[in-house]
């Protein structure tokens, strides 16, 4: 049983040193990845291409535009009230990772070490949210909370939020502590510590580490997460993807570049949160973790 | 310690101990808030949408909504639009997946750097993905303009605004997702028997055929699903860089249109079930498929 976080600085931290000798370049290999940089170049073309629209001033026609400038910027940052957009989208992130974190991990504790009549039962139902396409239950659930006066507050945002994050904070929790020596709890007990006194000074410090990658995964896909945010979300409690959706949908003619301005800063942001997560997580690992967990 | 005390405190324990010997003491109660909540976020909106989708505005019986999407050619077309979209992405994202994987097991020079840079496009979001899409590769982005410079078309070729974008975008989100996890299932398989089937003279090929295939192939199962119901919810993009009134006017668009469009949540309840359950026929499928394959202890992740 490998663990499911690991620091960066271990590289190849699921293969053992003796496994498999350095593969050694063949036909085949070469091809694919001479097909690979050629599919790379073209993405990044794609994605330059907006962000070089979203510094151009005029672009019809011609390989560049006639010349640079950075108003699409300004002008975004106050069309878009984004210093609002991101606040909100900063506060709902937050709030969802300190939920989820907070009701996921003791239940994921549960299931790590106890085996109980209808454990079997209650994984599917923790599995059945990440299943099921959000939208699915997205639309009544955005009809509930329209009925109980939530959906449009940041309250009914951060709600439909968690209906993944706790499912998720589950998965990937349990097998980390899986992994975590039940005799170190056992020993404390022996010293007379109640359950209380065991979560707080024996376990938390020990879960530290898997509660800070779940942490920063749920953040990356609370920010990306676009469908139950649009069908929840009114005018102020909107996070920067569904505003930025709504710039390309909203009414009025807008300038295109303004909208690539914004689409910038979303991946730019993104980015940033992709490579803070990668260095405390080892995406393959985590991926098979929380995969495995659902058909065993 | 007399026997009359202890006779007395006998029955408490037992039923208290026996109770403990199943599995079930106070520790139970830390699993409680995540139950309910998902039971009262998950699971309840869930049934309140399926009651919900008995209701019609129209009256005219508990099931006119669903006679009526299955009636109209206009909603009914859209699960055949999202599955000519979904299931092509979803396999394709796969099968390119497969090789490119294959490629990077084991020790490679530079994988974590490749690692991330396949992953980057998770980042793109949707929105920029449908921009970029439509600038560079609409009728003067750069890979039209790169095209007819070499004479290689005559005509700019149309990739934006119907199906090929929506396909394109479903790629350029999906494909990082599909090659997370089957690189991670192929890590989990013990390279030692790659080994062993190249110690009795199996060619390369012949390894992944006899050897790596077949213990991939639950995982690759698992996979598959995933990158389906990712495809399967299409909708930014289906609006932003397909076609959303013609060709990929997908069932999430027709399910959102009559919830928030036409506030008929009623029939919006009813697509979004009619969604599920098309989604849980797939995942049965390819569940029961997946029961066919092998599943040893080595390897075969998932």
């Amino acid at each position: 049983m490998s663990t499911m976080t690991r620091p960066v600085t271990e590289p190849e931290a699921r293969t053992s040193p003796d496994a498999t000798p350095r593969t050694r370049p063949r036909g085949w290999t070469v091809l694919l990845w001479l097909v690979v940089a050629f599919l790379f170049v073209n993405l990044a073309a794609l994605v330059l291409s907006v962000v070089v629209d979203s510094f151009g001033t005029r672009w019809f026609g011609t390989w560049l535009p006639e010349s640079f400038t950075t108003h699409w910027y300004a002008d975004a940052w106050h069309e878009f009230a984004l210093s609002h957009v991101l606040l909100v989208t900063l506060e709902v992130a937050l709030a969802v990772v300190v939920v989820s974190v907070l009701i996921g991990v003791p239940a994921s504790y549960v299931l790590a070490r106890r085996s109980f009549p209808g454990k079997r039962v209650l994984m599917l139902l923790f599995v059945l949210p990440i299943l099921v396409p959000p939208i699915t239950y997205g639309i009544p659930l955005a009809t509930l909370l329209y009925r109980w006066h939530l959906a449009g507050s940041m309250t009914g945002v951060i709600l439909a939020n968690l209906v993944p994050a706790v499912p998720f904070v589950i998965l990937t929790m349990t097998p980390f502590i899986e992994q975590i020596d039940p005799k170190i709890e056992a020993a404390a007990r022996m010293c007379g510590a109640p359950t209380r006194v065991v979560f707080t000074r024996i376990l938390t410090p020990l879960l530290v580490p898997g509660i800070l990658a779940a942490c920063i995964l749920v953040l990356v896909r609370t920010v990306g997460m676009f469908e139950l945010t649009f069908l929840t979300a009114g005018p102020s409690s909107t996070t920067l993807v569904v505003s930025l959706y709504n710039a390309v949908f909203a009414a009025g003619i807008r300038a295109n570049q303004s909208v690539d301005a914004m689409a910038t800063i979303y991946t730019a942001s993104m980015m940033v949160l992709l490579i803070v997560a990668l260095r405390f997580v080892n995406p393959t690992q985590l991926v098979t973790r929380v995969r495995e967990e659902p058909t065993e | 310690m007399t026997v009359g005390l202890d006779r007395a405190a006998a029955p408490r324990r037992t039923l208290r101990h026996r109770l403990a010997d199943r599995g079930i003491d106070r520790t139970l109660w830390l699993v409680l808030p995540a139950t309910a909540f998902v039971l009262v976020l998950f699971v309840y909106p869930f049934i309140y949408g399926l009651e919900l989708s008995f209701q019609p505005l129209e009256g005219g019986g508990a099931f006119a909504n669903y006679k009526e999407f299955f009636s109209d050619p206009y909603l009914r077309d859209t699960i055949w639009k999202t599955m000519r979209l979904a299931l092509p992405a979803a396999v394709f994202n796969v099968a390119a997946s497969v090789p490119v994987a294959y490629a990077m097991r084991g020790r490679v020079r530079g994988k974590r750097t490749i690692t991330t840079l396949l992953v980057i496009p998770i980042t793109l979001g949707t929105v920029l993905t449908a921009q970029g899409l439509i600038m560079y590769a609409g009728p003067r982005g750069w890979l039209n303009r790169t095209l007819t410079g070499l004479h290689l078309i005559d005509q700019p070729v149309v990739l934006v605004h119907n199906y090929t974008g929506v396909f394109l975008s479903l790629v350029i989100t999906g494909f990082p997702f599909a090659f997370l996890l089957t690189l991670s299932y192929l890590s989990g398989i013990d390279p030692a028997l790659e080994k062993a089937a190249a110690t009795l003279g199996a060619g390369s090929w012949q390894r992944f055929r006899k050897i790596t295939l077949p213990l991939l192939a639950p995982g690759l199962a698992i996979t598959f699903t995933l990158a389906f119901v990712l495809a399967f919810s299409v909708f930014p993009s289906a609006q932003m860089v397909g076609k959303p009134t013609g060709a990929t006017r997908v069932i999430s668009i027709a399910a959102y249109d009559a919830a928030f469009q036409k506030f008929d949540y009623s029939m919006g309840s009813t697509i979004a079930m009619i969604m599920a359950v098309i989604m849980l026929i797939v995942i049965a499928l390819v569940m029961v498929w997946r029961a066919t394959l092998y599943r040893g202890a080595t390897g075969g992740k998932g």
